[in-house]
């Protein structure tokens, strides 16, 4: 049994400066990248061990207190998953999983708590247009700055993990924010301080992966030979972390992709066609202008008006040159 | 009258020096009106398209309610642009003349319009931005509602969507060409922009690029007179 890896301490009551802040954004939406910080954060991650996770959804209702979201009562669809899907105001969701697994045909149940990954190379922020309302901290978070958000949704566009919602109500994205705001004062993220098996555990990016090459371990050991780790490259890494017991094949729980990354159509669309395209609408523009200011303007002359009046007046003349093809 | 040569409209209003009706006030409202959503569109959109064009959004009280206003303004697009559609439609099919115009559009440029076959209403040219900016306007607008988050956000995919946008990107690119065409054609040749201003041309107008709608007009002029 491995001991609990990071400790965090009650804050003080007296206020605390905010760690994170403009000083420490690495990445902004929409902007030219920020010069490089004076001083690095450690990379954070939270580790999410599904093998040990119990579903008891403390760390969904620590999510909804902190953040003092107030989600509608919803209804009982038949499944522990609930609210049926994350939104606005549910930034973190347990999906469970009924599999039975056909080697053997013992049946699993696999609860995954769902919510933003923190990508290293966040989609959501490469589709943002608007600047500034969504950054990523020297530590990995990936925060969104509400004040600037326009609800345009690129950003659900962006992410890989389908994560990002758009409230009705105030036309802004939501999600979970990895407590950026507990973060900044020295806290650990509330499901993380909620979690009653430490299957949530934060600390270091460096920390938790040695954590999480204990835990593998463990499972291998216990018969699980394909447990690993999902830190997906695809997205350069992320800050929050899986352990699965079925490593090979993510897809089992409740969709988690097996290969992330941002989807070409998206680097398309926010390379090639924004380059590609303002140099086409650049050119066309200085073209028509340079076109109109040197090339001779083409105008209907004194005998083109003469014709057009012997034209009206003249049926012969009207008819004679008129194409047989009208 | 043969049919398809002349619209509601179009009248030889005097003789000497000859001025032509070519728009009547309804579709030259309809064109402005169609213009101004167009214009509109292209600002909030170059807004939300680049970065560097972000401040726009100001013109429109900011970026959330340039992202709500975008979609409505192409609402009032379509709608205005399909009433001028059906005006239209007709004079711009494609004609045996229009091919040769094309193998000829170097003379247009060089002023040798002699050397072309006498044309319509419109050249070829102008069918060409006529049929584009309506097929242009088709995609722009099913792409648009793909991606219109708060009404459709949750009714197709995010792979589609991701699709529609990118689409909707590349189509609106094409639109800013074809319109930066129009405008610069309206613009060099001219005594053309008085069509959708006053909505007359000059018989030496007509003659020199439609003489073969003046034709037809004058024809119409010496039955009625």
């Amino acid at each position: 049994m491995t001991t609990p890896i990071a400790t965090f301490p009650n804050p003080p009551v007296q206020p605390a400066p905010s760690r994170l802040g403009e000083a420490v954004i690495v990445k902004r939406s929409a902007s030219a990248p920020p010069p490089p910080p004076a001083q690095k954060l450690e990379e954070v991650a939270k580790l999410v061990d599904v093998s040990k996770c119990i579903g008891c959804k403390a760390c969904q209702s620590a999510c909804v207190e902190w953040n003092d979201l107030q989600p509608a009562v919803g209804v009982n669809v038949g499944a522990y998953t609930n609210p049926p899907d994350l939104g606005a105001d549910m930034f973190t969701l347990m999906r469970f999983t009924e599999w039975v697994n056909p080697k053997t045909n013992d049946f699993e149940w696999l609860i995954r708590k769902d919510g933003c990954m923190h990508c290293s190379d966040p989609g959501c922020l490469k589709a943002c247009p608007a600047p500034g309302a969504i950054v990523q901290y020297s530590n990995g978070v990936v925060d969104f700055i509400h004040e600037n958000c326009i609800g345009c949704g690129y950003c659900v566009k962006g992410c890989p993990f389908n994560i990002p919602r758009i409230s009705q109500r105030d036309n802004k994205a939501y999600k979970c924010t990895l407590c950026s705001d507990r973060l900044a004062v020295g806290q650990e993220p509330a499901c993380a301080k909620a979690c009653p098996t430490q299957a949530i555990v934060f600390g270091s990016k460096e920390a938790m992966k040695t954590h999480a090459d204990t835990r593998i371990a463990d499972l291998k050991s216990r018969g699980y030979a394909d447990a690993g780790l999902y830190d997906p490259q695809g997205v350069g890494g992320t800050h929050v972390m899986y352990v699965l017991h079925h490593a090979d094949q993510p897809q089992i729980y409740a969709n988690l992709p097996q290969d992330p990354k941002i989807s070409t159509v998206v680097d398309l669309w926010k390379g090639l066609t924004k380059y590609a395209g303002l140099a086409a609408m650049g050119l066309a523009a200085a073209g028509a202008v340079l076109h109109g200011l040197f090339a001779k303007a083409d105008r209907a002359s004194d005998e083109d008006e003469q014709n057009a009046v012997r034209l009206v007046e003249d049926p012969k003349f009207r008819e004679e040159g008129a194409n047989a093809d009208r | 009258m043969p049919i398809g040569d002349v619209q509601p409209g179009d009248a030889i209003l005097a003789d000497k020096p000859v001025e032509v009706s070519r728009y009547r006030g309804f579709t030259r409202i309809n064109h402005w009106v169609t213009a101004i959503s167009l214009l509109a569109l292209a600002i909030s959109g170059l807004a939300l398209f680049h970065p560097s064009f972000f401040a726009l959004t100001g013109l429109f009280g900011g970026g959330q309610s340039t992202r709500m206003l975008h979609p409505w303004f192409g609402v009032v697009l379509l709608i205005s642009f399909f009433v001028l559609f059906a005006q239209l439609w007709r004079l711009n099919l494609w004609r045996r003349e229009d091919t040769a115009w094309v193998a000829h559009s170097k003379d247009v440029l060089e002023h040798h319009e002699d050397k072309l076959p006498e044309i319509g209403k419109y050249n070829a040219g102008q069918k060409v931005a006529f049929w584009s900016m309506a097929a242009l306007i088709l995609v722009l607008f099913a792409t648009g509602l793909v991606s219109w988050q708060h009404y459709f956000g949750a009714s197709t995919s995010i792979e589609m969507q991701r699709v529609a946008i990118l689409v909707h990107a590349a189509a609106s690119i094409g639109m800013v060409l074809v319109v930066i065409v129009h405008v610069y054609a309206a613009f060099w040749t001219r005594g053309t922009i008085r069509a959708m201003t006053r909505g007359t041309v000059t018989g030496g107008w007509a003659w020199r690029h439609h003489r073969k709608w003046l034709r037809a007009l004058a024809r119409d002029h010496q039955a009625g007179a």
